[in-house]
Formats: structure tokens, sequence, C-alpha cells
């Protein structure tokens, strides 16, 4: 008779806690999909019939086309921004041993401490005494601001497994600093990079309270949406704008983590003894 | 409660997935014994230790202390305590609360507490290190803090998993005297899992030697030593001469033997050991059996030194000789021996008890 | 020196003379990014709650008189209070309720532990907003939840007290900020070694004490860093409140903001940020402070 393995107390109960906990995690912003497709202007039960014209409506919305194409435009910035100065700060910190390594990431990890309000206002104070005014280059800065951090941990996270010696190497064969960069380093960091970019933009992209401060005129996805909240008939426009997103960016988030979680195993092969 | 039986196992085995990690296994061990497992890595004997501790439950089987059933009791109810392999100190503790902590587990009120806290650090030769933490402890440190924790429980089994293997081998040898000094004082009942032979050797009572999940023999060390029951034992402990010899007839107790490597010769009958006339046999001789010289004897056999290792203490020689490599090894007395060479031509021989005859495998 | 290591140019040989010096200049541009977007904002928001706002015009003489009126008047302190409440609520719920998860996942995986991590990250990366705007409809007057139950025939009329009030608040930022709180707690319980339990059992504890006196201690850095990570947030945050909060849930930064809108009284708001965020951290380290003493007498 198997009986189960000491140490196993409670699995039982947890694992019904941990599948109720994904479902509370899941199903409030599934509801979104859900409705989006209801045949009804009020976001309620019962479900009155299938349709698309929310879909429809959305798409033909050309305001939200300008958000969409600003809000493209200042995520692409702002990840490009990140993941370059953050793969340059990673491989300043992964050889290990900076003095002052962990003070830099902290200082760099702020922005996650400090309420968003502030971090909005502060960013309107500066742009205001600069003279640079509100505008989607002004968001992207202050994007530039909040991707960092994520950029750092994903980067660090890749290039902590690198070994030095395969760079050693190829300076041994012959190749300079750019090159062995390019041929070398490069390629196996390339998961990383591409896990951060699309992080990063995501991060851009969903942001709210920054470019609500500081886009103007020139508004982004998330400022679009907040405004239309306001007018009940467009609610379930609104939903689908946003099951749209929804599953947009959670394919990407699925891709990106991936990419990190794969990729060529960077540490030498360890033998196990046992 | 005959001393023999104090730790029973009965025919434990354990599946991990498709592997038998432990197949069938029975020993009997009895109290006071410093009994070791032996093996290589993979052999079974940490899944066979720990399913003694309680910290997986076997597939098959019983395991009983003092005749009582232990099999699946968690290791809180057993009166098993183990030291392991990582020592597993608590880093959040100091010394003197990791050495009391199951002492705090049992209810044991502060003073004697700290009563035999101080008694067990003088035990281990760590006294006034109460207040330091794992960090700042040595390899050797965490090694002994570990074995007072469990010792301090006064438990009826102290099970070790390989505890010297992280320390160098200066450090190694010392602790295993202390070791073993330890155990004859407190004579509580040790089980100690090594892959180190010489270690095993030195330690123990009685030794298992296990291969792939089985037990291949149960001996003190002068038995396991001089008389293994199989090629595989006997190689595994030891450098050990192996070669085929042809049974040609048996006399008193004897069996005479044929063999291209030694000649005819004569070796003592073994229990268990098929020597009809006729069977080709495995002859077993260790390399200090044998005497080298440079003078013909009689039923020395001649042979060719191939090679010469010095190794401080004793010399080891390869001896080609009737077609197959002998190891000999002979100690470093100064005298004829030194001025051997590559290439010398030596004669060969050994007293027929030091023949040591196996079933081919 | 004549003879160069193969293939270097000469810009690389200065950097490889001083590995800090190299180190730092990759550093440098986020540094420099930092002071810009950071120090100095942050700077200027002092500054301005040094300001007063006459009318249209800003008066820059040095004064206190801002925080005199952060701190003077009573309305602004219950505010502030009611922020903190529900911060810790929230925090709170939030942080024992991941617990177990990512008990689950670190303890109780053994194969597809990759696959839990990704599916309880990706609500991490979806968008807030759409987030809080889902409770919205949930809790709403003709919300999910109400004509469900009236469907299902539970109640007949429509409950009024889940939105636009502190619960609702709550309730929505719990789920929000859910995500924050799985990560940090999960990586602090995966590097415990499993051996430590071992040994805890083996020495006598059952399951019980066992995650009492081993599991909780070790935990104790990434439970106090979720905390902090939702906590501090928390008490600034805008869009919850506005978007469920109505009149009864409103929290700091609906009245920051205000002050950067229609009131256009930027000194005031910048006393409001500075003095809520040096508050806030004061709070946050007491309380770590204290979480870190009393675990540390656990035996």
């Amino acid at each position: 008779m198997k009986r189960a393995e000491p140490f196993d107390e409670g699995v039982r109960g947890l694992r019904v806690y941990a599948f109720l906990y994904l479902a509370f995690l899941y199903i409030p912003v599934l509801l979104l999909p859900l409705f989006s497709f209801n045949n009804s202007l009020f976001i309620a039960f019962p479900l009155t019939g299938f349709t698309t014209r929310w879909y429809a409506e959305m798409a033909a919305d050309s305001e939200m086309h300008a958000a969409l194409l600003n809000t493209l435009k200042v995520g692409t910035l702002a990840s490009l921004s990140s993941t370059i100065l953050g793969l340059l700060a990673a491989k300043a910190l992964a050889r290990g041993g900076l003095k002052g390594a962990s003070a830099f990431i902290g200082l760099t990890s702020l922005p996650l401490f400090i309420p968003e309000i502030v971090l909005g206002i502060s960013l309107l104070v500066l742009v205001t005494a600069m003279g640079i005014g509100l505008s989607l280059l002004s968001v992207a800065i202050g994007h530039l601001l909040v991707c960092l951090p994520f950029a750092i941990a994903v980067l660090l996270s890749r290039l902590e497994g690198f070994d030095a010696s395969l760079e050693e190497a190829s300076r041994d064969l012959g190749e300079n600093g750019w090159m062995t960069f390019w041929r070398v380093t490069f390629p196996l960091v390339l998961p990383g990079i591409v896990s951060s970019l699309l992080l990063t933009f995501i991060v851009s992209f969903d942001d709210f309270m920054i470019a609500f401060f500081l886009c103007g005129t020139d508004t982004t996805l998330p400022v679009y949406i907040f405004g239309e909240l306001r007018f009940p008939n467009k609610l379930p426009g609104v939903l689908a704008l946003g099951s749209t997103i929804l599953l947009v960016s959670g394919g990407l988030v699925f891709v990106a983590e991936w990419v990190r979680h794969a990729g060529v195993r960077l540490k030498p092969h360890r033998i196990i003894g046992r | 409660m005959s001393g023999e039986n104090f730790l029973s196992v009965q025919n434990v085995s354990k599946r991990f997935g498709t592997t038998l990690a432990v197949d069938r296994i029975s020993l009997q061990i009895g109290k006071g014994e410093f009994f070791s497992l032996l093996g290589p890595s993979g052999c079974g004997k940490t899944t066979l230790l720990r399913m003694i501790g309680g910290f997986s439950f076997p597939d098959e089987g019983s395991i009983a202390i003092e005749g009582a059933d232990v099999t699946w009791l968690p290791p809180n109810e057993r009166p098993t305590n183990m030291v392991f392999q990582s020592y597993a100190i608590f880093p959040h503790l100091n010394v003197h609360d990791n050495i009391g902590y199951g002492l705090r587990s049992e209810g044991v009120p502060q003073a004697e507490r700290d009563a035999r806290i101080k008694d067990v650090l003088r035990l281990i030769k760590l006294e006034g290190y109460g207040e330091r933490r794992a960090q700042e402890l040595s390899g050797g440190e965490r090694q002994r803090v570990a074995l007072a924790r469990a010792l301090i429980k006064r438990p009826k089994v102290l099970l070790l998993d390989e505890p010297l293997g992280a320390l160098d081998k200066r450090l190694r040898e010392a602790m295993q005297v202390e070791l073993r000094e330890l155990q004859r004082e407190l004579k509580i009942t040790f089980v100690f899992v090594t892959h180190d032979q010489e270690e095993a050797l030195f330690l123990s009572d009685r030794i298992a030697v296990m291969e792939k999940g089985r037990i291949l023999q149960i001996a003190d060390p002068k038995t396991l030593y001089e008389q293994p029951n199989s090629r595989k034992v006997a190689e595994f402990i030891g450098t050990m001469n192996v070669f085929e010899a042809r049974v040609t007839g048996i006399k008193a107790g004897n069996a005479r033997l044929a063999s291209p490597v030694l000649g005819e010769f004569t070796a003592p009958l073994r229990a268990g050991v098929n020597a009809a006339a006729g069977t080709t046999l495995l002859a077993a001789i260790r390399p200090e059996k044998f005497s080298l010289s440079r003078e013909m004897s009689p039923r020395a056999i001649k042979g060719r030194i191939a090679a010469i290792a010095y190794l401080g203490d004793r010399d080891q020689f390869r001896v080609m000789a009737g077609g197959s490599t002998l190891t000999v090894s002979a100690h470093n007395l100064g005298g004829a021996n030194s001025a051997l060479c590559v290439g010398d031509a030596v004669y060969l021989s050994c007293a027929p008890d030091a023949v040591v005859l196996l079933n081919q495998d | 020196m004549k003879t160069a290591v193969a293939g270097m140019t000469r810009l690389e040989r200065v950097f490889q003379r001083s590995e800090t010096g190299s180190a730092l200049a990759l550093l440098s541009p986020s540094l420099i990014v930092l002071v810009v977007t950071l120090a100095t904002p942050m700077a200027l928001l002092v500054l301005y709650s040094l300001w007063t706002q006459n009318g249209l015009s800003l008066d820059t003489h040095p004064t206190l008189a801002q925080y005199e009126v952060v701190f003077g008047r009573a309305g602004y302190l219950a505010l502030f209070v009611r922020s903190i409440a529900i911060s810790s609520l929230v925090t709170l719920v939030t942080v024992a309720l991941a617990y177990p998860m990512a008990y689950f996942v670190a303890f109780h995986v053994k194969r597809a532990k990759f696959v839990w991590l990704i599916l309880l990250n990706v609500p991490f990366w979806t968008s807030y907003l759409l987030r809080v705007f889902a409770w919205k409809v949930i809790l709403g007057f003709d919300g999910v939840i109400n004509s469900g139950l009236i469907k299902l025939g539970l109640i007949e009329k429509p409950l009024a007290f889940l939105l636009y009030n502190p619960t609702a608040v709550v309730v929505t930022l719990a789920h929000a900020y859910a995500a924050f709180a799985i990560l940090p707690i999960y990586v602090s319980l995966e590097k415990i070694d499993r051996s430590y339990l071992e040994a805890a059992a083996d020495l006598g504890d059952g399951p019980v004490r066992r995650f009492m006196r081993i599991t909780l201690p070790l935990s104790l850095p990434g439970i106090i860093g979720a905390a902090v990570l939702i906590f501090v947030p928390t008490t600034g945050d805008y869009v919850t409140p506005t978007l469920v909060g109505g009149s009864d849930g409103v929290m700091i930064a609906n009245l920051i903001q205000v002050q950067f809108g229609r009131v256009n009284n930027w000194p005031l708001g910048a006393a409001m940020s500075i003095a809520s965020m040096a508050a806030v951290g004061v709070l946050a380290a007491l309380v770590v402070q204290a979480a870190r003493a009393s675990v540390a007498r656990i035996r």
C-alpha cells in the first residue's frame, strides 16, 4: 500500500486553495471579454446574445486610432531606450563585485516605491520648469524612468549566468571588443533582450498615471479609455477595446516569459554527484 | 530484547519513477553498534538511511526499532536523529539555539536546556561558541554543531549521511578519530553512510556493502577485507588481484588449482564456493600478500616489473606474470626491494591461505 | 606599448585599465536618466512646496505655509488616516492571501513550476486601469454581481453598498495588487533549503511548529518586500478611488490631483505629496522594524 510521503501534510487543501486563487486572479478580468460580445448596452446578467458590433464600433473610432498610434510610438521609444540602458547597466553589474551595485539597483528601483501620482506630478513640474511642456516625448521620458527597473531586472538575471570566459575565448581567438560583443555576447543575451523589449513595451503601453499628467493634447490609449469611462453608452466599446488589449498584452507576456525561461543555458552544466 | 535486532529492516524496497533505488533489503543492527552503509553513488544507501529516519516511506517492507514498528512514523515521532550531509545548521539561530532546538521541541525547561547544551558543547570541544552564527563557523565546526544538535536528543539510533564528505583530508581523518571515540563513549547505535571505503573500515563494527539497491555483503571490516564474498566486493574494498584458475583436485579442505598466472597452487575451500574438479573459479590475492624477491624459490613464479610507484610508506609494483599484470605492494623498509627497477626479473610467491576463492560472476 | 593585445582598439585599452572605470561608463547613462527624471523633479517638488500660489502668480519666497495648511486642516489629516487605513488593510489581505499560493508553488509543485509562475505572472502585466474598470463593472448597481444575484433569485433589489465606498476600494486594490505579492514571497520561500525543514522535523517539530520556527522567519524578507511593495504605492493610488471609491472612498491622491488640476495650487499639492510620502515612508520603516524584531524572537 502506498501512502503519501512525509512532509506532504495539507497538500490537498493547498491545491484547492491554489486553484481558487487562480480563479480569483483571472475571473474578474475574463469578465471583460465575456461582456464585450454581449448584445446589450448594460454590463449585467442575463446575457442577451452574441454580437461583434462593439468591436466594429471600436475599430471604426478614429480618436481611438490616434490614441493607439501615439501609444505605440511612445511604447517603442520607451522600450528601446530602457532596454539599451538596462543592457549597459546589467553588463556592468553582472560582472559582480562592484561596490555600490546594490545601491545602484536600489536607486533605479525607487520609482516602484513612489506612488505614481507623485511621479506624475514631479515630472509635470520638471517639464514645465524646463519649458519642454506636455507632449508624447515627455511621456516617453517618464516611461523610461519607470521601465528602467524592469529592464535591468530582466537583463541582469539573464547576464548573471553568463560565463565570462566565453568572451575571453573570443578575444583569445583574435576578435576585438566590438566583434566579440556582436558574435558571442549578443546572441546569448538575445532572449533576455527580447524579453526586456516586450515587457517594457507593455509597461509603457499600460501606463495611465504618467501619461495622464504629461500627454497634453495627444492622448495615449489608457488616457483615452479613462476619458471614455464617463459615458455609459461607450462602455461596451471600451470593453471591446480592453479585451483586445488584454489578449494582445497577455500573449506578449506569455511569449516574453517563455523566451526568458527557455533559450540556451548559459551556465556550464554541473555534474551532479548523486 | 536481543541486542542483535535493535534496528531491524525487513524486505524494504523503494522506487522512484521507474528506478528501483532500494531492492528488498533486510538487515539487523545491534544495540550500540557502529554500522556503515558503504557503496558508490546511486547504490541506494542514502535512500535507505532516509527511510530509517522517516524522511521517506518504503514501497514495501518494514522498519522496527527495539521491536516497535516505525515504518510509517514521521521523523519527529521516531527515536532517531540525523546528521545531514549539508549539516543544515539553521541560519537564523546561533549555535546555542541550534543545538537546543530539539529540546525546545520537547518542551524541556530553560534551565535544564542550558545545562545540557553546555555539556554537549564541551563534548564537541566548542565551548564558548554559543553566540556564534552558522556563517561564522568553519566546515568542521559546523559538522560538530550538527552532531551535537542530534546527540543532545539522546536518540536510540544516530543516522549520519556522509557527514565528513565536505571536509579536507586532514580534518576528515581527525574527525574520524573523534567520531569513533564519541561513539564508543556514548554507546549509541550509529548508522553511517559513506562511499569512502577506508573511512568505513576505520570506523565500523560492521559494514554493509551496497550496489544498485542491493546488499552485496555484510561483515566486520577484517572479514570484508580478507574474505570478500564476490569479485565486486573484493574490488570495491582496496585493491585486489583477480584472475581465473581451474580446479584440478580437492584434498583435506583445500583445492588444488592451475592458472597461467600463478602456475599450480593450493587454496583453502570456502563455503558457498562451488569447487568441483574441472570448474573455473576466480582467485583473489591482495597486493601486500605477495613476497617479492630477486631470488628464485620453490613455487615462486617468475615475472617482470612493468612499473613502480613510490607511495611514501610503500612501493607499488606492476608485475607482468603468466600473461597478466599483477599489482604487488611492499612496505618501504629499505633493503633489497628498493633497488628494483622497471624491467627487472622478479620472483613472486604467496601463502596458500592468502588466496581467496570466489565464484565466477 | 607596442605589443598590444590582439584586436583591441585604443579606446578599449583605456577602459580596460580600470574595471571600475569601465563599469561606471556603462552605468552612467542610467544614472543620468535617474538624476534628470527622478532627483531633479523631486528637488523641484520640494521647492514648489516652499512657495505660495497667489491667484495666477507664483510667490517664490520660501515659506512653510503650505505645510502648515497640510498639517493644520483636520479634513486633510482625516483623509490621510483613511488612506493609510485602506492601504494597511489591502496590504494585510493581499499578503495573507498570496502567501499560501506562493507556498504551494514553492513546496508542492514539482514539475510544472514554470507554468504556474507564468500563469501567476501574466495578470501582473495586464493593464491596471482595465483591472480596476473590471471591478467597477462587477460591483456596480447594475453590475455583474447584482444582476447575477437577481437572476439567481437570491435578492430582489440590487445591493447599493458594493460600489462607491472604501470597501470597494479595498477589494479592487487587493485584487489589482495581488500579483505584486506573489513573486517576492515565492522567491524567498524557494530559497529555503529543504534540509532545514527535514532537520526541524527530525528534531521533533510537527508541521505547524516547523512552519512557525523555520519557514516563517526565513521567508520574512519576502513578506516584508511584498508588504512594502504594496503598502507604499497604494497609499498614493489615484485610479481606484476615482473609479470605484465615490465620495466616501476618496484618498490622498485625489486631493493631490485636484491641486494640479482645477484648483491650480501647485505648491499645496507639492507639500501634500512630500508630506504624505515622508509620513508613509516613516510608517513603513517602523512597521518593518517591528516585524523584524518580533520575528527575531522566534527560536
